[in-house]
């Protein structure tokens, strides 16, 4: 084990980062676009249907399939990280988009009719009232799909972009367990430790009262 | 319609219905060709069954809604050439289940339209401890306080002193004490008497409950299915012969105890 780890420790550590730059590119990208999506999906409860639909087919297809069939895209393809980046987003869009499009739909009518009639305009109503009500149900999405993410993300070693994966395979390969766990287990603590840290922030971000009505 | 309770016109006036009405896009009509004005200083109580189109006449005045058809004036502006966001900061109001920011202190939720309007830091927070002090809870309790960690009856005051924030010279309430106890309401109640003595605004309210009208209001409008059945001062009201008035009221009553038993 020690001598598994002296010879391995670098290597593990290396691909270690090269996960964490996946799924954090991944997340970022997947925030930035799932949010935004979530919130027009809110406005625009006749949109639900195609948005969430086609987020639905993406998570549908097998990761490597999905793979396969972006390597031919011409710009996407070009590049290992790219193309692991973009495929493992389609994976992570759908848990953000659905629960922001919940949060921001939960908000208590009673609540947006009172901020409308105070004269906020749809853009302060939203940034000073509905992300904030819906904040820790979103994070409760980020969560999900980025633990999915962390798991999903060995499967890159596939196409050459690295990350734990690549032990992964390998010990496959070779029909070396230990191989296949040194890119396992810390594929699993980092995602119990992610899980652990949006935990914390979706405690710590959580509006100060209870989301349920008051009893009158 | 008792020519007593017509508002005479003068400059007074502050908001005025002329053949207004408000259809849905399916086809609906949630409010018909109503006319009526609401003074400076007076309480003009909306009153009605649910569906009478109490709130949506309420909303037509802060411009929640547009008329479909006639027209809604404020200050003597046809709603539609107001800008709405500046027509609502100008008019207070106050819905039954209060609409409270539940993640605002009472301190913020008071605070809100004065920080959009970007009074200063000092103005504001003067204006929140006067107000509280108006709607009668004292704020070195209950400024730092959540909305959950109110009472109803405290909430529905915080609501008040809400829409009173920037000083709106009208204020619109709908069903402003209708989710609190009995004991509590008469209490409210008796209170808004004195604040609207003290106000001076023009209110319009709405409210299901005929005693509440009596009580609060300067005039009542009686409405059923979208229309305006007729305008009455509290005493016309009672004592009316129009067999629509009287029956309304005896109605109303039937079903104000109906309420009663059944809760809410």
């Amino acid at each position: 084990m020690n001598q598994f780890l002296a010879q391995h420790g670098n290597e593990i550590l290396e691909a270690s980062l090269e996960h964490i730059w996946l799924v954090g590119a991944t997340m970022l990208l997947a925030i930035a676009i799932g949010v935004p999506l979530g919130i027009v999906v809110a406005r625009k409860p006749w949109l639900s249907k195609p948005v969430l639909g086609s987020a639905n087919i993406a998570e549908t297809i097998p990761s490597l399939a999905l793979l396969g069939f972006l390597l031919p895209v011409p710009w996407l393809g070009a590049r290992a990280d790219r193309l692991t980046i973009t495929a493992l987003t389609l994976y992570a869009l759908l848990p953000i988009i659905r629960n922001t499009a919940a949060g921001i739909s939960g908000v208590d009518p009673a609540v947006r009719e009172a901020a409308r009639g105070m004269g906020m305009s749809g853009g302060q109503i939203l940034l000073h009232v509905e992300l904030p009500l819906s904040v820790s149900t979103i994070l409760a999405g980020i969560r999900v799909a980025t633990v999915l993410t962390v798991g999903i993300a060995t499967i890159a070693a596939a196409v050459g972009a690295g990350g734990l994966g690549e032990f992964i395979f390998r010990g496959l390969a070779m029909v070396n367990d230990q191989l296949i766990l040194a890119g396992a287990i810390p594929a699993a603590l980092l995602a119990l430790g992610a899980d652990f840290l949006l935990g914390i922030m979706e405690r710590v971000l959580r509006p100060v009262a209870p989301q349920h009505k008051p009893a009158q | 319609m008792s020519q007593l309770a017509k508002a005479q016109p003068g400059d007074d006036v502050i908001i005025e219905f002329c053949r207004a009405g408000y259809r849905l896009g399916g086809g609906a009509t949630l409010l018909n060709n109503v006319n009526f004005s609401v003074r400076r200083g007076e309480t003009l109580v909306l009153l009605g069954r649910s569906g009478a189109g109490k709130t949506t006449a309420l909303r037509l005045i802060n411009r929640l809604v547009d008329p479909s058809e006639g027209e809604v004036f404020v200050e003597r502006r046809r709603t539609v050439d107001w800008d709405p966001i500046a027509l609502r900061r100008h008019i207070g109001y106050v819905i039954q289940e209060t609409g409270l920011f539940p993640h605002y202190t009472v301190e913020k939720n008071i605070s809100l339209v004065p920080r959009l309007e970007r009074w200063t830091d000092q103005q504001i927070r003067t204006r929140t401890q006067e107000l509280l002090t108006l709607v009668g809870l004292d704020p070195a309790i209950f400024l730092k306080r959540y909305p959950h960690e109110l009472s109803g009856g405290q909430r529905q005051r915080v609501g008040v002193a809400r829409a009173l924030a920037a000083n709106p010279p009208i204020l619109l309430m709908d069903e402003p004490f209708g989710a609190l106890d009995p004991l509590t309401r008469a209490e409210i109640r008796a209170e808004f008497q004195t604040l609207q003595r003290q106000l001076g605004k023009a209110i319009v309210l709405v409210t299901h409950d005929t005693g509440e009208a009596l009580l609060l209001g300067t005039r009542i409008a009686l409405m059923e299915a979208g229309e305006l059945k007729g305008l009455y001062s509290p005493q016309e009201l009672l004592g009316s012969e129009e067999p629509v008035a009287a029956a309304y009221v005896d109605q109303l009553r039937a079903l104000e105890k109906f309420d009663r038993g059944g809760g809410r």
